[in-house]
């Protein structure tokens, strides 16, 4: 327990002094998608590595968050922070009711179920045009600000995602570590299991899908603050399998492992700009080598790689440090 | 205490439980036997609530629970155990208890989420009460490992203690001694007699029939998914049906 404490107050110290050093430069523009895709991922780890529930209709729910604050703001005149709450408890109640029909299915059929929600939900972003802007896309949407505050610079815009992310970081620790979060586990090791001993595996499914649908919500009311344009093209299938990758590189069933998998491939891109459209081939080799490699993630596998590398570890580490 | 009456059960075109109908005494160990294939673990599925029945109906407590799902049986207290031990393999000893004790406890996504009071306060509670369990079963010093980890015996006591986390009115336990050595076969025996003696009533199906005719006050006779005979063990001992089931007719 306070081992925990002490690793999420490094992990917030590291966060909230990163930027110092960087001095409000590309990187720290990098760096706020780091903290968006991150949490995306740890929406889904919930509901995956904890649950053992796959969904790979994420991006509809952050979609749905960023054209949700985007529509209400631009075209009704909300302002952004009830606009990001209304859009929440939308989200929330859509995704509640969405999950009872759909986590009835187990596998393949609840990839393939999830899917069609990401599908439907992208052809209508691109379809209202009214609304949306269409594939032109929606432009002119207001930066966040706090009385006189207006978050208008990467450095502004990375303490306000990323204090959203700690917060919502160290909500997950909680939970997983809780009475919830064990049932969840409980779901994932055997459902029968878990049914018999009284706990009620539908309606917890049901909260998690909700739970990192609202994640994905807010995540997404924030970029379209961020950009201030949006196009349906960053909502696609594309982008939920992307958060799986993340997900499934950084660890399974781990928080910190989520904001790992989400740096890894936020980062990558801008490393791979060279091999151009090349980039997925990459990713795939990645994607392959992993799971046959480093089947626990990142945060299993680069401990496990340092001492394959360092067997002696233990008889010089002490100089070397 | 539980009451099947009429039971069927039916896959396709085959006839698993057919007619079964019999009453679990409140107190008593009662246990259900039968050679492979009678359909006694079929029997505990539709107790519990894993499958629906085809035919007729389950009472427990007064009350006909025969649509209820398995969770909603575990709350009314009709716990059960599984023949090959269904663990949560990736999470601790201790946690595993800690699971059993879902239904004593309350705390939502927001309140674990947002570490309130009374759930902290429930959290140590539930990790004292699942450490006491483990003592109960013999196995403190093996809270913090994994589960998977365990031995079959072990895991089998880590099963029992979990069930009894969930302070059960009947525990109905599927193949409690398969797996384990005499040894273990005798503690478990033991153990069997002082749940029965925490005021829980046990239904067993066990092959052992050394185990069963030492703990059971009652038996229960099963063969090809129809009920056989019951009565005490010495009775069963002695009943020519039974003993033609079990060695074949000459």
């Amino acid at each position: 327990m306070r081992s925990d404490r002490i690793k999420f107050i490094v992990f917030a110290l590291v966060v909230l002094l990163l930027p110092l050093p960087l001095s409000g430069g590309y990187l720290t523009n990098v760096l706020i998608f780091v903290g968006i895709n991150g949490v995306l991922a740890l929406g889904l780890n919930l509901l995956l590595g904890y649950a053992g529930q796959i969904s790979l209709g994420q991006a509809a729910f952050f979609g749905l968050g960023a054209y949700g604050s985007g529509v209400l703001t631009t075209q009704f005149g909300f302002n952004p922070w009830v606009a990001m709450v209304v859009v929440a408890l939308s989200v929330a109640v859509f995704a509640f009711a969405l999950g009872f029909p759909v986590l009835r299915l187990k596998g393949h059929y609840l990839a393939m179920a999830t899917l069609g929600v990401g599908v439907i939900a992208n052809i209508a972003f691109n379809e209202t045009v009214d609304l949306t802007g269409g594939p032109s896309g929606l432009s002119g949407i207001p930066n966040l600000a706090i009385g006189t505050l207006t978050f208008d610079s990467d450095l502004k815009n990375y303490y306000l995602v990323w204090c959203f992310a700690l917060g919502m970081i160290l909500l997950s620790l909680n939970l997983v570590n809780s009475r919830f979060g064990r049932a969840l586990r409980a779901i994932h090791d055997s459902e029968v299991a878990a049914r018999v001993m009284g706990v009620n595996a539908r309606l917890m499914k049901v909260q998690v899908f909700t739970l990192s649908a609202v994640m994905s919500a807010i995540m997404g009311s924030l970029y379209c603050h961020v950009m201030t344009f949006i196009s349906p093209t960053s909502f696609g299938f594309s982008f939920s399998v992307e958060i799986l990758t993340m997900v499934v590189i950084g660890g399974l069933g781990s928080v910190y492992g989520s904001i790992l998998g989400a740096l890894l491939l936020t980062l990558l891109p801008e490393m791979l700009r060279t091999f151009q459209d090349y980039d997925i081939i990459v990713y795939g080799l990645l994607l392959v080598t992993m799971t046959i490699y480093m089947p626990g993630g990142l945060v299993e596998g680069i401990p496990a790689l340092f001492r394959l590398i360092m067997p002696t570890k233990k008889g010089t580490e002490v100089g070397n440090a | 205490m539980l009451s099947l009456s009429g039971i069927g059960k039916r896959f396709g075109g085959l006839t698993a439980l057919d007619g079964i109908s019999f009453e679990v005494g409140k107190g008593a160990i009662t246990g259900i036997i039968g050679p492979n294939g009678a359909g006694k673990t079929t029997l505990f599925n539709v107790a519990t609530g894993i499958y629906p029945p085809s035919c007729g109906a389950v009472v427990f407590g007064g009350k006909d629970i025969s649509k209820l799902p398995p969770e909603g049986r575990a709350r009314l207290g009709l716990v059960r155990t599984f023949q090959n031990i269904e663990l949560f393999g990736k999470m601790t000893v201790l946690e595993n208890v800690m699971v059993g004790l879902h239904t004593q406890s309350g705390s939502g996504l927001f309140a674990c989420s947002f570490r309130m009071p009374w759930q902290m306060r429930e959290e140590r509670r539930i990790r004292e009460r699942a450490l006491e369990l483990l003592e109960f079963v013999g196995i403190p010093e093996l809270a913090d490992v994994q589960a998977g980890t365990l031995s079959f015996g072990k895991g089998r006591l880590l099963e029992i203690a979990r069930a009894m986390a969930l302070e059960p009115k009947l525990l109905l336990m599927d193949e409690p001694a398969a797996g384990l050595n005499s040894g273990e076969t005798a503690d478990l025996g033991d153990l069997i007699k002082r749940i029965r003696d925490l005021g829980v009533t046990v239904a067993l199906v066990e092959h052992d029939m050394d185990l069963v005719m030492d703990i059971c006050d009652h038996l229960v006779v099963l063969n090809l998914g129809t009920m056989l005979a019951q009565g005490t063990p010495r009775e069963i001992q002695d009943n020519p049906a039974v003993i033609t089931a079990y060695l074949g007719e000459e």
